[in-house]
């Protein structure tokens, strides 16, 4: 037997299949197609968790996606913990282990309650109130401190291991809800032959078809017409039909994202099957068919476990074969809820009473709920509830006063009305229009094409919702280019009746202080805190909401905006429409971040990007760092060295002998045409035109405000041919900075630029043997110094294969950049590293090819260069050409600010303790005795221990810095102050002769 | 994700494959050097910030790698229509809002 509470002859579901789980450490048998929930009632469990805020004892309140109170802990493992997941969502599996949240140390006995009683301190606006002094508090105390008290779930504290997966979809009609009105369109747009998907959040579609026993169509019960219908779809190739499928989020131009539960039900999963799918899909039509939701009565203590919306426990009765109570009361204001009573009393629950509060409703409900004996009562209001852990009995009395009666019960259902399911049309940013007559919010002006129909539109029964949908259904689909349909409408032969309901609180929600008439069962609002934020100046639900936190819980007040809006209009005596509906936004239910992230993370959150001598670099034991998304390598240590100790090393070889480094992640752009110069003349600031062919030069871009934007050296190899080079980050952006002055301001120039970064491995041979380890590689290259002197560049073979042999140097040792197609990289790089032994060269990384250009006062784009720096700043205004009449930047340039005196320079900057090496980004003063906050006047951009100098070494921006020559400043460090000493940008061979041979 | 219209590939695609290059028609002058301060100011800082019709430039980046014109409307997101670079400003939108 799978629960005392299971009713065999009622329910969907195969008695025959048990399924045993746990909670909080008991175990159960439920039946397979249970939720967790359903499974919990049939064992007569309804006491699940503990509020937010007051730690109240509470139970289920719907049976769906708008659950605001059963939230449990569902492991699978210790890695697979989820919290805050939705009892009446989680499907049952064989060995299902769930636990309650929010309690200690049990469920039945939780400490936190005593917030219950303290709950003055907790009224609304309490977090702005009580916790605006001291402001350095919230961080350290407060926030930790109520995060541990009122949180829900724990998160899992190891990495998800589960996968997720990701789809792309086009279809001429998405159909969001798969209930009658869903279904209707669904068959509609399909019958034309348009591609259509269509998606229900449930693991079975019907929607309220599930608990509907009066509907009949096509001659059939409604589930199971429903359930034809799907098979119908299903079979068709141009449906694709998503069950256990949430639509969270309604983007621009019907951009619909939704997530699939693929495995979750599962009791093995297996790792061939994601555990979520995201579903990213552009619709041309979508038709929002997403129902309603059945509101809670406002009354006194009606969150305690076992008062439940009327069709929740028809959900349990009708599709799980459930019942909810044994003797069952009933709170409403509206006809629906009688019908869960007829089904309850037929079922063989007795029906203490139903409780109207409503004067004098007529109608074929009341009709026959009088017939089976239920005594219904109109005019009445339940004030109270009573019991703890689970309720025990309502109060009743009549509504404009008068003597109380308490009925004994242990479980009360109720209905206050209908919430059309609005969010995803609002998302859209379609505007909800007010039906004061209805007192309803529905669809109003269209921001897509989109369109409601059925329930969420506000239209009332069962005939006219699959009409309206059909024809919607079918209009989409030809609004998308579809042809007529040629199906037959699904014909309602018997439905339920409807009636309106009510907004608000009920009677029994107070004036009284101390009563607790729940709202917002999830962030525990009560309608006395909506009164009282009204009271203290909110005007607009907006600032209401806020208040309060009515509706800012993870259900995004599904059962609560409504009633609370309606409270606030209500003490404020306006109508509803001018204080406002708050805006709805994704996601409808929560979406995990791993359905979102994907496949995107580990490995392949970002490409990675590898040079063609990666592979050499790795088998020698480098140690790499990133650089933007390339892997490069940052230094060889050999035996036990440190990184220190490998770069002192690298840095001595490269002076001493030479050095190999891979410079292929340089970024490089051919730039060819006839009018290439001119080009090169207007990107650059310098003069190109008079470069000749076989030379290079060092280039500086600029933006047109005249700040350094990138650097690199370009070669010209022909008349009409630069090999120009960037920074290894700069290269996207100077490809596009490139491109749109070509296209957009310069289109007269008959110019091309292509991307060559990854056709070419660039080997740097610098030192100064270098020339002697390239020399016997060469073919069709006179390598001596008359012929291919410093910054010139010729085209040959090396090693047999093509090459662009750069005569050029980072390191002001004579030097040389062979560039050499990808492919033939690691190749050529081993061949030069063989003749490289033969000198003592060694491989040398970015540390100390950043070590070597320090030496030399070279300066790195990013890094010595901010954004605000100018060629002047740097000390680089020997390469802006004076007599150019144009390039970009030359205005800047002259922009006042810019030619001001006092800018911050680039400069050397000299420890007065060669042994001390000083932090880049430490902050230099002239006055270290100043009173905090100092007056800063530079900061250290670049900063190394240099072996070849025997010091430390640095380079600074300082304010008027070229006129402080000699001048001592102070770097303030938290363990006492650095003196230094500015000096020029150079530390070794200041002549320059080495670069030369 | 919007839809954009790329003139140059004339197919509309999603908003992933562009990217926005700021505002359109701020033409660069020929006689760059000789701007006054207060003419490039307008060029190089003044931005207008429109509620409503923007004209923008966007770039196919992952596309065709052109860069071209849009006019869009900043209160409901919506492209209005999209043109090649160089020409000039539309005299008329079509279907604009407002
Ligand atoms: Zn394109």
């Amino acid at each position: 037997m799978s629960g005392a509470f299971r009713i065999p002859s009622a329910g969907r579901l195969s008695q025959a299949k048990t399924a045993r789980f746990s909670f909080d450490g008991q175990s159960y048998t439920g039946i397979e197609g249970d939720t967790l929930a359903s499974a919990l009632l049939a064992n007569g469990v309804h006491l699940v968790g503990r509020s937010f805020k007051y730690h109240r004892p509470r139970g289920f309140l719907s049976a769906g996606a708008e659950e605001p109170n059963a939230l449990v802990e569902v492991k699978r493992d210790d890695a697979r913990k989820a919290p805050n997941i939705r009892a009446t969502v989680q499907e049952l599996y064989d060995g299902l282990v769930a636990q309650s949240q929010n309690r200690w140390p049990s469920l039945a006995f939780d400490v936190g309650a005593v917030n219950d009683i303290a709950s003055p301190l907790f009224s609304a606006g309490f977090y702005y109130k009580t916790f605006m002094w001291p402001k350095a508090a919230w961080k350290s105390l407060y926030e930790p401190k109520i995060r541990a008290a009122a949180g829900l779930g724990v998160s899992p504290d190891k990495p998800d291991p589960d996968h997720y997966s990701s789809r792309y979809a086009h279809c001429d009609v998405l159909v969001l809800g798969g209930g009658a009105a869903g279904i209707a369109a669904a068959l509609a747009a399909a019958e034309t032959g348009a591609r259509v998907i269509l998606a229900d959040e449930q693991a079975d579609f019907g929607g309220s078809l599930r608990f509907e026993t009066g509907a009949k169509i096509d001659g059939q019960d409604g589930y199971a017409w429903a359930q034809g219908a799907i098979a119908k779809l299903k079979a068709m190739d141009n449906v694709r039909v998503l069950s256990r499928t949430t639509a969270f989020g309604y983007y621009a131009q019907n951009f619909v994202g939704l997530v699939e539960r693929v495995s979750d039900h599962l009791q093995s999963p297996g790792h061939d099957l994601p555990r979520e799918r995201l579903w990213q899909v552009r619709a041309k039509r979508v038709v929002l068919a997403t129902g309603s939701i059945e509101r809670h009565m406002v009354f006194a203590d009606n969150d305690r476990p076992g008062i439940m919306l009327a069709s929740a426990a028809r959900i349990f009765l009708n599709h799980y074969g459930v019942a909810v109570g044994k003797n069952v009361g009933v709170y409403t204001a509206n006809d629906s809820a009688y019908a869960a009573a007829i089904d309850l009393k037929k079922a063989g629950v007795n029906i203490a009473a139903i409780v109207d509060l409503r004067d004098h409703p007529t109608g074929p409900v009341i009709d026959e709920a009088r017939a089976l004996g239920i005594e219904v009562n109109f005019g009445r209001a339940v004030i109270r509830a009573g019991g703890k852990l689970r309720v025990t009995s309502m109060t009743v009395q009549p509504k404009n006063g008068g003597g109380e009666r308490t009925i004994p019960v242990d479980a009360i259902l109720m209905s206050a009305g209908w919430t059309p399911s609005v969010h995803l049309f609002s998302q859209s940013r379609g505007k909800v229009a007010f039906n004061d007559e209805t007192k309803r919010f529905v669809p109003g002006i269209y921001a897509q094409d989109c369109v409601s129909v059925g329930a969420c539109n506000g239209t009332d029964g069962l005939a006219a919702s699959i009409d309206e949908a059909y024809a919607a259904g079918a209009k989409a689909a030809k609004d998308a280019g579809a042809k007529t349909a040629k199906g037959t409408k699904p014909k309602v032969d018997a439905s339920e009746s409807w009636s309106r309901g009510m907004l608000g609180a009920a009677p029994g929600a107070g004036p009284d202080k101390t009563v607790k008439a729940f709202v917002d069962f999830q962030n525990d609002v009560t309608a006395k805190d909506i009164r009282q934020a009204v009271h203290e100046g909110m005007r607009s639900i907006e600032h209401v909401k806020r208040f309060t936190t009515n509706g800012m819980a993870t259900d995004q007040g599904k059962t609560s905006n409504m009633h609370g809006l309606a409270i606030a209009a209500e003490t404020l005596g306006k109508p509803i429409p001018e204080v406002g509906l708050t805006t709805f936004r994704a996601p409808y239910t929560p979406v995990t971040f791993g359905a979102i992230v994907s496949h995107s993370r580990g490995p392949l959150f970002d490409p990675t990007r590898k040079t063609a001598i990666h592979p050499w670099a790795e088998a020698q034991g480098a140690v790499f760092e990133d650089v933007g998304q390339w892997k490069r390598a940052w230094y060889f240590p050999r035996g036990s060295e440190d990184m220190h100790a490998a770069v002192d090393r690298e840095c001595v070889a490269v002076r001493t002998n030479a050095g190999l480094f891979d410079a292929s992640t340089l970024g490089k752009i051919e730039v060819v045409g006839p009018d290439a110069a001119k080009f090169m003349e207007l990107l650059y600031t310098n003069p190109w035109e008079k470069l000749e062919p076989g030379r290079c030069r060092y280039g500086i871009m600029l933006r047109e405000d005249g700040f350094i934007y990138d650097d690199g050296v370009v070669g010209r190899l022909a008349p009409d041919r630069f090999h120009v080079t960037t920074t290894t980050g700069g290269a996207p952006r100077v490809m596009n900075h490139m491109e749109d002055y070509l296209q957009t301001e310069f289109p007269h120039l008959n110019v091309w630029l292509t991307s060559i970064t990854e056709q070419w491995a660039v080997i740097a041979v610098q030192g100064p043997k270098s020339r002697d380890i390239i020399a016997p590689l060469v073919e069709g290259i006179d390598m001596s110094d008359q012929a291919l002197p410093h910054m010139s560049v010729r085209e040959g073979k090396i090693c047999g294969v093509p090459t662009r042999l750069f005569r050029m140097s980072f390191t002001g040792e004579r030097g040389f950049e062979v560039n050499v197609p990808a492919d033939y990289g690691q190749a050529v790089w081993e061949a030069l590293w063989a003749e490289g032994q033969k000198h003592g060269a060694a491989a040398y990384g970015t540390e100390a090819m950043h070590v070597l250009r320090a030496e030399k006062g070279y300066i790195i784009v990013g890094q010595d260069t901010d954004g605000t720096v100018t060629p002047n700043d740097a000390g680089l205004d020997w390469a802006v050409g004076k007599k150019k009449a144009d390039f970009v930047g030359i205005r800047g340039l002259t922009r006042p600010d810019l030619v001001a005196k006092g800018r911050k320079q680039l400069v050397g900057l000299k420890t007065k303790d060669p042994k001390v090496v000083l932090e880049e980004g430490a902050q230099i003063v002239a006055d270290p005795k100043q009173a905090i906050p100092m007056k800063m006047i530079g900061h250290v951009t670049s900063s190394y221990w240099s072996q070849n100098c025997g010091r430390s070494i640095a380079l600074g921006l300082v304010a008027g810095g070229r006129d402080r020559m000699g001048e001592t400043l102070y770097v303030p460090m938290p363990n006492g102050v650095i003196e230094v000493e500015v000096a020029g940008m150079v530390f070794f061979d200041e002549t320059g002769g080495r670069l030369n041979g | 994700m919007l839809l954009i219209r790329c003139p140059y590939c004339e197919e509309e695609r999603p908003e992933l494959e562009f990217r926005n290059a700021g505002e359109a028609h701020i033409a660069r002058s020929a006689n760059m050097a000789g701007e006054s301060d207060d003419d490039f100011e307008k060029f190089f800082f003044i931005r207008s910030n429109p509620k409503g019709i923007i004209y923008e430039r966007w770039r196919h980046i992952h596309g065709c790698a052109r860069f071209f014109n849009a006019v869009r409307d900043t209160v409901t997101d919506k492209f209005v229509m999209t043109y090649k670079a160089g020409e000039p400003k539309p005299a008329k939108l079509p279907g604009a809002s407002k």
